[in-house]
């Protein structure tokens, strides 16, 4: 292959939106895994149902970044929903029903997604909008609008929820349940309460980047499948629970991605969130930003 | 002395089955079922035993098909020397991942080894020798002298297999590891102070579980005469494999075979009738329902109706 310092420039460049763009669709995990230690393996798969929802929005004509915020409060329920299932029927049994806990979502990625394949099919969805199939030029680069958008999104989401999580009362108390729950109930607060909002967000959260995931590229039920992979990498090499950790670790994973891309070709691109993943888990687990 | 009476008496009804004039396809369903009851078992040595979710079985399942596949064209190895060296290859693929990640909590072990999937297909992908992404047919050998027909022969061996992996679990369930890996689960900080040594355990299952995974892919080749890595390394596997005994009964031997008969058959009969998708619908479905409603699975509902009409 020939080598240039313009393809390396091109790809940081796109390793940089590419990265911005992972952190928002891991920022949802590294609520519900990071700060609230709930296994959540079924979160790329409930993105990806956030994808599907935008699609159906979106086909009304609606714009699909608007549409993803319409969905957030419908999202929000739905987390809601989950961890209070969740709740009752394994974290309130304790460690006994952990293992339970993990095949539950496991399972529930699985009924996920073969609900969306019954649904939708196995074929590949996209949206239209303006900012989609054109790109921005700048001399001889060509930036994708639609990398934009996910990057200007993806910027406003991870700011927005580090703000929320260290500025007001209830982001503070998500915090404080992260780090000392006997002690929240000491202080005659309701752990499972904030627990319940906090969820109820990283899944509201997932609305809007499954919205972004359809924005970027065309979408199939089984794409959750790879996100696993890209998500859990994210919030593990962020440190668990770490906001400004998830960005600093996206950009980490877009940039290494794209230069494999780059270097290497796309078959072997999937193998490279995996592979970092295995890395941080040998060498460092608790990640960069960790406790 | 009962068990061992009893595994010879289903062995040798498999073997006869195989002879008799039975129609093809049963043996060709059976297979499938068979071959699940291997995976669930392994997986039930550490997912049950000791508690460590392995989302990976498609990893090791993979790996054993093509390492036979790899000695197939290579060197024309016969069938058992195949399920002997995949078995080896899976082996030391459980024990680098668990030294890599079984010290971490359960958790961070599940994830890396749906990432241990991932990788090996993205290598199997790019590995021309193994047929690359469009995969590579295999051309059967001459059927062996009892067997009629090579699907047949196939399923008399995964019978062996599946009473191999079986006697081992039991084993290892009987035995004193058995009980320190049920320290493990209960509670790791407790088992390691009173002097069970949890990281050797936990290695030893994850080995064993994988070395039993691997033999189980290593006829699955031969059984379709072809190998392709998307369908190979499916997340499918991996959700059966801890489906089954999860459904069964975890804490049991026995527990693993139940799930695998039980959603085996569902499986082949609603993929034969219905279709694919449904086939895994109704496992996450039937995972979920029992996950939340019958905690020890069908041996824990058992026992609870014994116990009532006493």
């Amino acid at each position: 292959m020939i080598f240039s310092f313009d393809l390396l420039f091109e790809a940081l460049i796109f390793g940089v939106l590419l990265g911005c763009f992972y952190a928002a669709v891991s920022i949802g995990l590294s609520v519900s895994f990071g700060l609230l230690d709930v296994p959540h393996v079924a979160h790329p798969a409930v993105m990806i149902l956030g994808s599907y929802a935008t699609y159906v929005v979106a086909s009304y004509g609606i714009d699909p970044i608007v549409a993803g915020v319409i969905l957030m409060p419908a999202f929000f329920v739905l987390g809601i929903l989950i961890y209070r299932f969740y709740y009752e029927a394994f974290e309130k049994r304790g460690t006994e029903a952990a293992v339970r806990g993990l095949a539950f979502f496991f399972g529930l990625a699985f009924i996920i997604e073969v609900g969306l394949i019954l649904v939708f099919g196995v074929d590949q969805r996209m949206v239209e909008a303006g900012y989609i199939g054109s790109s921005l030029e700048l001399g001889d680069y060509r930036i994708p609008y639609r990398m934009l958008v996910a990057f200007g999104v993806a910027l406003v989401l991870t700011f927005g929820l580090t703000l929320y999580l260290s500025k007001t009362f209830t982001g503070r108390a998500i915090k404080a349940v992260a780090q000392d729950e006997p002690a929240l109930r000491l202080i005659g607060a309701n752990p499972v309460r904030i627990k319940q909002w906090a969820f109820g967000i990283a899944t509201g959260v997932s609305a809007l980047a499954g919205a972004m995931l359809i924005i970027v590229g065309p979408v199939e039920p089984a794409l959750d499948r790879v996100y696993i992979g890209r998500t859990f990498c994210v919030v593990v090499l962020a440190g668990l629970g770490s906001m400004t950790g998830t960005l600093a670790a996206g950009l980490i994973l877009g940039i290494a991605e794209s230069i494999v891309l780059m270097m290497l070709g796309a078959s072997w691109a999937p193998a490279v969130a995996f592979g970092l993943l295995l890395l941080v888990l040998g060498i460092r687990p608790q990640g960069l930003f960790g406790r | 002395m009962t068990y061992w009476i009893g595994a010879l008496v289903v062995l040798a009804a498999a073997v006869g089955a195989a002879l008799s004039g039975i129609n093809e396809y049963f043996f060709y369903a059976a297979f499938v079922v068979l071959q699940f009851m291997v995976l669930a078992t392994a997986w039930n040595i550490l997912g049950g035993y000791a508690g460590y979710v392995n989302f990976g079985t498609a990893a090791f399942f993979a790996i054993g098909a093509y390492t036979a596949v790899v000695l197939f064209k290579a060197l024309g190895a016969p069938l058992a020397v195949q399920i002997v060296a995949a078995a080896l290859v899976s082996g030391l693929l459980g024990f680098g991942v668990g030294l890599l990640t079984l010290r971490l909590r359960g958790i961070f072990f599940a994830i890396a080894t749906v990432a241990v999937i991932f990788i090996m297909e993205t290598m199997m992908v790019n590995w021309r020798y193994v047929g690359g992404a469009t995969g590579l047919q295999l051309l059967r050998p001459d059927v062996m002298a009892p067997f009629e027909s090579y699907t047949r022969m196939l399923f008399a061996v995964m019978a062996l297999l599946a009473v191999i992996a079986v006697s081992v679990a039991r084993y290892v369930q009987v035995s004193w590891i058995g009980r320190g890996l049920r320290a493990i689960r209960d509670s790791e900080e407790a088992a390691e102070s009173s002097g069970v040594p949890t990281l050797k355990l936990k290695l030893f299952a994850c080995t064993v579980s994988g070395a039993l995974m691997g033999a189980a892919g290593a006829p699955m080749p031969m059984y379709l005469s072809f190998i392709e890595p998307a369908s190979s390394f499916s997340l499918n596997y991996s959700v059966s494999a801890l489906a089954m005994p999860m459904i069964g009964g975890t804490a049991h031997w026995i527990g693993p075979i139940i799930g695998a008969l039980l959603l085996g058959s569902i499986q082949q009969i609603v993929t034969v009738t219905i279709s694919n998708e449904i086939n895994v619908l109704v496992v996450g479905v039937l995972l979920v329902l029992f996950v939340v409603l019958a905690p020890d699975g069908v041996l824990g509902l058992f026992k609870r109706w014994t116990r009532y009409f006493k």
